[in-house]
């Protein structure tokens, strides 16, 4: 069984990796290099639709797999990564098959802090896909993560030991007890951990609530925002009705409450849950208004002319001329929503016990700003990284928009 | 049997300060590969009518308060929703007033075209050669390099132009062109009009244009129906309306047409107060 299990779980971290990188390079790009298919768009569209099939098809014979040994735990964290990555395929893929998407994507290849701003967000993914995958090689069978097995070397101190200092912060005899490292280069925090080992785990942690919260709460504000903006009447009554409801209750309360319904068995999902169905009150606004200003213009009239569905006029119309609002909202809504874990953590509802983040890292710094000497380096590690990943995505969204503009030739 | 036939057609927007009688029962017909022009100021229920052919005007507030629309022997009134789908664009197209915001800013033109294109002929294969052929058809010159230009890229003469070859790419039996050339200037409308006509005499197709010009329909309509407050005052073939105009508003409206040459002082305006007693005998 444990054989089976090593074999599955390096079977599959290698696996989804290899298959990443084979995903994002040889299914959406060779219409870029292949001649006959870039010519040919419906080839290449046939293309992406089929591929992304299979990937779906090959994700779930890996859970299938998975589920009958009965592995614990078999919906952790790579489902979600696996999940987010094959969305995320999927939109490039179909993406870069429209001529749209293919002249933003030409236009984004010059565009320097663009690629800047993707790698370092690419890099943020990297480490948070390193601290996902879990091994069962530490004692007694634990689970390690890649992350795990990479810093192994780096030992705990008993307390906290400011960045590169010899011992530890309150030491302050004669001799001190040297350190069971060299150096930590951030410093150890309150358990004696590598701060800058944290830090890094803690990517996994905003990337997974950030991307799935945003996968939720996108959705749902841009349908509920589009239908009431363009069907008006009841179906506006109706959108309204929800979104005033949801506004009316302290959004903190709604959280912890969501939170305490599920009990110990609260996971970073459950939590994305809460936030996304919570936070979609303000991009319902925004798309809403914008749709009802775009509905009145006479390109909605002429596609309905020609004989298009409501839904086809709602997504193939109206949501590109709103989805600059959608794209703003994400990358403002992200760094947000790794605060709000911060609030719940300190509530005692957030992460479970145990999981890197932040967004604690942030809320303990609170209290060890008070000490004498002072402790700067948990929460300015963390603050650093949070930054890093949320100027990175403003640029980003900044240069796809251009990108985007068709107005900009 | 007529392609259109409108029998005692009724239109009532319901608003929040009363119900308004925008069309007061009208008739009328059209042949096949006929062109008909409606003739009226704002307000007189004339682009009403021409929404009302495919139900395009939001239900509520408007409410077709009685009549029947047969369109190829089918009452359009009374279709079910994917019957109306296939008969908008397919089988009735439409060219409106704002070329500039009629088409998506955010796509190309080609894509828009193929959007219709492939809605009403699927067995298109070629989508390019058949955008192109229609582009070349409304008059644009080099349009297979003109396919990827996005909508403010071209003048708004050129976005009409793919709007009409849009309307026209689905191969529709019934062309309604509303208020067409209002938006452009008048070099554009003149060569825009042109196009019409000669897709006119080209194509085996009937077209209703919408219009508040009586200026630009000479030589353009087989017949002219004159609307007034709701109402089609005049209707008759376009000679005769033209030299023999019998409801005073027809004869207003002829003569307000501006004349080259015609020494007048002022501009002649329509008298509504002698109008308005005129309807209350």
């Amino acid at each position: 069984m444990d054989a089976l299990k090593l074999f599955t779980d390096v079977f599959g971290a290698a696996f989804f990796f290899a298959l990443g990188f084979v995903f994002l390079w040889w299914v959406a790009m060779p219409p870029l290099f292949i001649p006959w298919m870039r010519s040919d768009r419906e080839a290449w569209e046939r293309w992406g639709s089929w591929s992304t099939l299979l990937l779906a098809g090959v994700v779930a014979m890996y859970y299938g797999v998975r589920y009958f040994i009965q592995l614990p735990s078999w919906l952790s964290g790579d489902l979600l990564l696996v999940g987010g990555l094959g969305g995320v395929t999927f939109l490039l893929v179909r993406a870069a098959s429209s001529e749209r998407w293919e002249r933003a994507l030409r236009r984004f290849r010059g565009d320097r802090l663009g690629l800047a701003a993707l790698s370092v967000v690419c890099l943020y993914i990297f480490v948070g896909a390193l601290e996902t995958f879990r091994l069962p090689m530490g004692e007694f069978g634990a689970e390690k993560s890649l992350l795990d097995l990479i810093v192994q070397k780096i030992p705990n101190e008993r307390s906290y030991s400011a960045p590169l200092a010899s011992k530890l912060l309150n030491d302050t005899s004669a001799e001190p007890t040297p350190l069971n490292s060299n150096f930590h280069l951030l410093g150890t925090e309150q358990l004696g951990k590598d701060v800058f080992v944290e830090t890094l785990k803690g990517c996994r942690t905003a990337l997974i609530l950030g991307g799935l919260t945003s996968a939720i709460y996108i959705p749902l504000g841009a349908l509920m925002g589009l239908l009431g903006g363009y069907f008006r009447k009841w179906v506006d009554d109706l959108v309204q009705y929800l979104y005033s409801v949801l506004a009316s209750v302290p959004e903190i309360l709604l959280l912890v409450s969501i939170m305490f319904v599920q009990g110990q068995n609260r996971n970073l999902l459950g939590m994305s849950i809460a936030l996304g169905v919570t936070g979609w009150v303000g991009l319902c606004r925004l798309v809403r208004g914008e749709t009802m200003r775009q509905s009145e213009r006479t390109y909605v009239t002429a596609a309905r002319s020609i004989g298009q569905s409501h839904w086809q006029i709602m997504m193939r119309h109206l949501l590109p001329n709103v989805m600059h609002l959608v794209l703003i909202n994400f990358v403002l809504g992200f760094s947000s929503i790794v605060l709000t874990e911060a609030v719940l953590s300190y509530l005692g509802v957030g992460c479970p016990v145990g999981t890197a983040s932040w967004g604690l890292m942030i809320d303990s710094g609170r209290s060890e700003l008070s000490r004498d000497p002072v402790v700067w380096w948990n929460l300015t590690a963390a603050a650093v990284a949070l930054f890093g990943l949320v100027l990175a995505l403003n640029l980003l969204g900044d240069s796809l928009r251009r990108a985007f503009d068709p107005k900009r030739s | 049997m007529p392609l259109l036939d409108i029998r005692q057609l009724a239109i009532h927007f319901h608003t929040e300060s009363g119900v308004v009688e925008a069309v007061k029962g009208i008739n009328l017909t059209l042949e096949k590969g006929e062109t008909l022009a409606i003739v009226g100021e704002s307000g007189s229920g004339k682009s009403v009518t021409g929404m009302a052919l495919t139900r395009l005007l939001p239900e509520p507030p408007t409410k077709y308060a009685s009549g029947e629309i047969i369109f190829d022997g089918k009452d359009v009134l009374k279709m079910r929703a994917d019957d109306l789908r296939k008969l908008r664009g397919g089988r009735i197209a439409y060219v409106f007033q704002e070329p500039s915001t009629s088409l998506n800013p955010v796509f190309t033109i080609r894509n828009q075209i193929a959007e219709a294109i492939r809605l009403h002929r699927p067995e298109v294969k070629n989508l390019d050669a058949e955008i192109v052929k229609h582009l070349e058809l409304v008059g644009i010159k080099d349009a297979a390099a003109r396919l990827h230009s996005y909508p403010h890229q071209l003048s708004g003469g050129m976005q009409q132009r793919v709007m009409i070859a849009m309307a026209l790419s689905c191969q529709p039996d019934l062309l309604v062109a509303d208020e067409p050339t209002t938006a452009l200037d008048v070099t554009i409308q003149a060569q825009i009009m042109d196009q019409f006509r000669e897709l006119r005499r080209t194509l085996d197709m009937a077209i209703i244009l919408i219009t508040h010009n009586f200026g630009i329909i000479d030589g353009f309509a087989d017949k002219v129906a004159v609307m007034f407050r709701g109402r089609i005052v005049e209707h008759g073939s376009t000679r005769e309306v033209l030299t023999n105009p019998q409801h005073p508003y027809t004869k207003a409206l002829i003569q307000c047409i501006p004349r080259l040459g015609a020494h007048q002082k002022r501009l002649i305006t329509i008298d509504h107060a002698a109008l308005d007693a005129l309807e209350r005998k």
